[in-house]
């Protein structure tokens, strides 16, 4: 029966090492014990990542946090009413009106660099949450619109004031031509002459 | 203590893990596209490497030795290597839940890592000591690290470049590997350990 020695060491050995393990593992489970809310996860994905901030809170996520503990949910001035609402479903709460200032509600704006005056300072690339800046140190930067979410934290970065945010321009593709003023109704609509 | 320093430039340069034996190919291929996520990926082996091979030498030595079941040691080691890899996720899940995120499947995969393994089982083959052992493992894992930070640079200014189609993604990747491992062929000789 000695064959058996061995086995049984061996036995004895791969216990003592997988319990050791196993114990180690359940304490650094304890003690590194994450609490992963499902429900942030859901809010977060509705928030437009744009990590600008202007709800109060550093980043989407921690906002998601906030909103998941019973914050208000319209304080997302990037994501519009369209993101209030879906949060409201997303929540069984009340949709809201969104909560910003009055002027810049519905104004989809973008920022707008001043070449001429940009020193390339690359104070606004940083700023930039979507990396929507591009420009390099003592060269001209310039905004790819398309990405720009027009949070507006490239404003106050800038030393010499060349951004400004102005109404996001409409795709080439959508582009209506003016009117051409060819009557005088058109060229005076002052003199109150109203269209039949 | 130029001994233990002849260890460390042996284990990460002149028998560098991954250039010279070959050990631990799948993490070089799959975490080097960036070189944020391989210095992620870097910090995560380095201390795994570390950490195993200190707690292998003490399996082999208090263990595996008095009970005399040696043979057993791939199997005590992989179990070790698994629970130190545990370890660090957990931990890193908790402390940087961005890296956890970046590194993703690659995290758990330096389980079956063999630069891990390899280190531990070449500790035990030539009769490493506890400090031996620590210090093969970090210079193990200094080699691992700067092949992959330096590989991702590489492959990012790849990403950029103007390749022939066929040579595209991993044909190219595979390539260069090939070529630092030439370079690597430099140290060849230099120590004998």
């Amino acid at each position: 029966m000695s064959w058996l020695v061995p086995i049984g060491l061996g036995m004895l050995g791969l216990g003592l090492i997988t319990g050791l393990g196993a114990w180690l593992l359940d304490i650094a489970n304890r003690r590194f014990k994450t609490e992963s809310d499902p429900l942030v996860a859901r809010i977060d994905q509705e928030l437009p990542q744009t990590q600008c901030g202007q709800c109060g809170h550093p980043g989407c996520h921690p906002y998601a946090e906030a909103i998941a503990a019973g914050e208000a949910i319209n304080r997302c001035p990037p994501g519009g009413q369209d993101t209030v609402d879906r949060l409201a479903e997303l929540l069984g709460r009340d949709t809201l009106p969104l909560d910003a200032e009055p002027e810049t509600v519905g104004q989809d704006t973008v920022a707008w660099i001043i070449e001429a005056d940009c020193i390339g300072c690359t104070k606004c690339i940083q700023a930039c949450p979507v990396d929507a800046i591009v420009g390099a140190a003592k060269l001209m930067h310039t905004v790819i619109t398309d990405a720009c979410t027009g949070c507006d934290l490239c404003v106050a970065p800038c030393p010499v004031d060349c951004i400004e945010m102005i109404p996001r321009p409409i795709p080439e593709n959508r582009w209506v031509p003016p009117k051409p003023s060819v009557i005088a109704t058109d060229r005076y609509p002052q003199a109150g002459l109203a269209h039949g | 203590m130029t001994e233990l320093l002849l260890i460390i430039v042996s284990a990460a340069l002149v028998n560098n893990f991954v250039l010279v034996q070959f050990l631990g190919l799948c993490p070089l291929m799959g975490v080097s596209s960036r070189v944020d996520s391989a210095i992620g990926m870097s910090f995560a082996t380095t201390f795994v490497l570390t950490l195993s091979s200190v707690v292998a030498y003490l399996i082999q030595s208090f263990i595996l030795t008095p009970l005399d079941i040696t043979w057993l040691r791939t199997l005590a080691f992989i179990v070790a290597i698994a629970v130190a890899v545990q370890l660090t996720e957990l931990a890193l899940k908790k402390t940087s839940p961005l890296l956890h995120s970046v590194l993703g499947i690659y995290l758990p995969l330096i389980t079956t890592n063999c630069a891990v393994l390899g280190v531990a089982l070449l500790n035990t083959n030539r009769a490493h000591s506890l400090l031996e052992s620590a210090f093969y493992g970090i210079g193990a894992a200094a080699g691992f690290s700067l092949v992959l930070v330096l590989f991702a640079g590489v492959r990012e200014r790849l990403a950029l470049a103007d390749i022939p189609a066929p040579f595209e993604g991993t044909a190219i990747a595979l390539i260069t590997a090939g070529f630092m491992a030439l370079a690597f062929m430099g140290f060849a000789g230099m120590i004998r350990l």
